[in-house]
């Protein structure tokens, strides 16, 4: 037995993503997002019976938050791929009868941390590899420095160049002009603002870079026969991947490949699909270079070819193969793990009918990277 | 060398476990865990061989030579210590024997650092307690 087709998105809710939310917490975000997601399924609280979070906000939390009592709650504790697991686990649940309707939450608010005193420190608490064999040798916090590395390795390997990745970065905020979610909408930037921005860890520079924001997203899954009678055309999930990387990038044999070799093609074979087939795509986008090297380990182009793919096609929602139609992370914003979340949250969007004036031409079928 | 030392020292996980290798750190030795059983050299060091599970370990020392395997060079970094206008190098080095190990680079300047090329260990004496192993140009 597959998951295929046996789970229907069939609401979906965000928070708009701003740098901050003030006087906002992590838990309200979600409230928000998940009052969206219900009203926008036309399904009452009631019909909630599953719960799962990314993990940072904690199940029972939210469920009390909500004033819900689901019969199956978890958080999956996935960093960056919190958002498509969490996808995963509930088209799992509701297809294996645990449950019927699940609240899919995560969000993020950065005053929280503030709250907690822990923003002075050094960014990663307690200690770690990382606080051990890295930080003494000047890793910034965060992932900055490891993409810089993985970044260096492509340059070195395939000959890629900064100028191919910027139009990765120009492409994606032209679709953020028309999502009003998006942080940077209104703020258009073009392919020379990309290469003039000032670098980070070199050659990684700020506009290929997300900003932590605040904002939260959900969305609601059921089975394909609750599905029928609600009030959207469903999106559903017809294929899943997972595969789990190092922690530390500096651990893995090869830095130019990413576990999305291995979670794609499973997720491919279930849906009986190949990448030839996909219409569209919503690829997670911390940093361009992770998007980059995951669309080609997707088989969506040739290992290596990424550049010259950027170079020859325009990814815009306008374009001939669109690939993140919301503006992505980097031109989105990344509200914490809703940031990966928005992912699935757009793929679903256009699925449904629902992007407005930046709905793709072709939105039978995406392939969405967590 | 100086109490002045500013940069974050390393916060061992597991004090114990490291302990032997920032002691070979003090002595000018690069010692790396080696598993007794599958004879498998590998960094950073685990309480059991990441290979074949085996607790039979002990520690091997490395030739120092190595090259970059990839770099980048840090323009900001949050800690304020390491923050200069012409920002550093942070490197993963390949030893000759096999690991990889992250390290700054010395000996040249950022701008000359470059995939591939060669690396001799050095240790930089932070603290009294503390040295770390860095790579310098070959």
């Amino acid at each position: 037995m597959s998951l295929r087709g046996r789970g229907a998105i069939v609401g979906i809710g965000e928070v708009p993503t701003r740098r901050i939310h003030e006087g906002r917490s992590m838990y309200g975000l979600c409230a928000e997002a998940a009052g969206l997601a219900i009203a926008d399924a036309g399904i009452s609280k009631e019909d909630i019976d599953g719960l799962v979070t990314d993990g940072v906000a904690l199940p029972p939390a939210v469920a009390e938050y909500l004033d819900i009592k689901p019969n199956f709650a978890t958080g999956v504790s996935m960093q960056g791929a919190s958002g498509a697991t969490a996808t995963m686990v509930a088209t799992s649940a509701v297809s294996s009868g645990i449950c019927n309707t699940v609240l899919v939450v995560m969000g993020n608010s950065r005053q929280d941390a503030e709250r907690a005193g822990r923003a002075a420190g050094r960014g990663t608490p307690g200690p770690s590899v990382r606080s051990e064999w890295e930080e003494p040798h000047g890793m910034a916090p965060g992932a900055n420095t490891g993409y810089g590395l993985m970044y260096r390795r492509h340059i070195h390997e395939y000959g890629t160049t900064e100028e191919q990745l910027a139009k990765m970065a120009s492409d994606q905020r032209y679709n953020a002009l028309e999502n009003e979610n998006a942080v940077f909408n209104g703020q258009p930037i073009s392919k020379e603002d990309v290469l003039n921005s000032r670098y980070i860890n070199e050659p990684l520079k700020l506009l290929e870079s997300v900003m932590p924001c605040d904002g939260a997203a959900a969305l609601i899954i059921t089975t394909p026969e609750r599905a029928k009678n609600m009030k959207n055309k469903p999106a559903y999930v017809l294929g899943v991947g997972l595969k789990q990387g190092e922690a530390n990038i500096w651990q893995r044999d090869k830095f130019t490949e990413t576990p999305a070799v291995d979670s794609v093609r499973r997720a491919l074979e279930m849906a009986g699909y190949t990448p030839t087939d996909i219409e569209f795509a919503e690829f997670y986008d911390c940093y361009t270079i992770l998007a980059a090297m995951c669309i080609e380990d997707a088989g969506l182009v040739e290992k290596g070819e990424i550049g010259p793919f950027y170079e020859e096609t325009d990814t815009t929602y306008k374009g001939t193969f669109p690939i993140n139609t919301d503006g992505g992370q980097l031109s989105g914003g990344q509200p914490g793990l809703a940031g990966g979340f928005r992912h699935v949250i757009e793929g679903a969007r256009q699925i449904m009918g629902k992007a407005g004036s930046r709905q793709v031409e072709k939105s039978d079928l995406c392939l969405v990277n967590g | 060398m100086t109490s002045a030392y500013d940069k974050p020292i390393p916060i061992p996980a597991n004090e114990q476990l490291t302990k032997p290798f920032w002691e070979a750190a003090k002595r000018k030795e690069l010692i790396i865990p080696y598993c007794n059983s599958c004879s498998n050299l590998f960094f950073y060091p685990r309480e059991v061989c990441p290979n074949c599970f085996s607790k039979d370990l002990t520690w091997k020392k490395m030739s120092g030579n190595g090259r970059v395997y990839s770099y980048t060079h840090v323009r900001q970094s949050v800690h304020p210590s390491f923050q200069s206008s012409h920002g550093h190098i942070y490197a993963i080095v390949e030893l000759d024997e096999g690991p990889k190990i992250p390290s700054g680079i010395v000996g040249c300047k950022p701008e000359d650092v470059y995939v591939d090329m060669p690396v001799f260990v050095a240790f930089d004496e932070v603290t009294e307690e503390v040295t770390l192993v860095i790579f310098q140009k070959a």
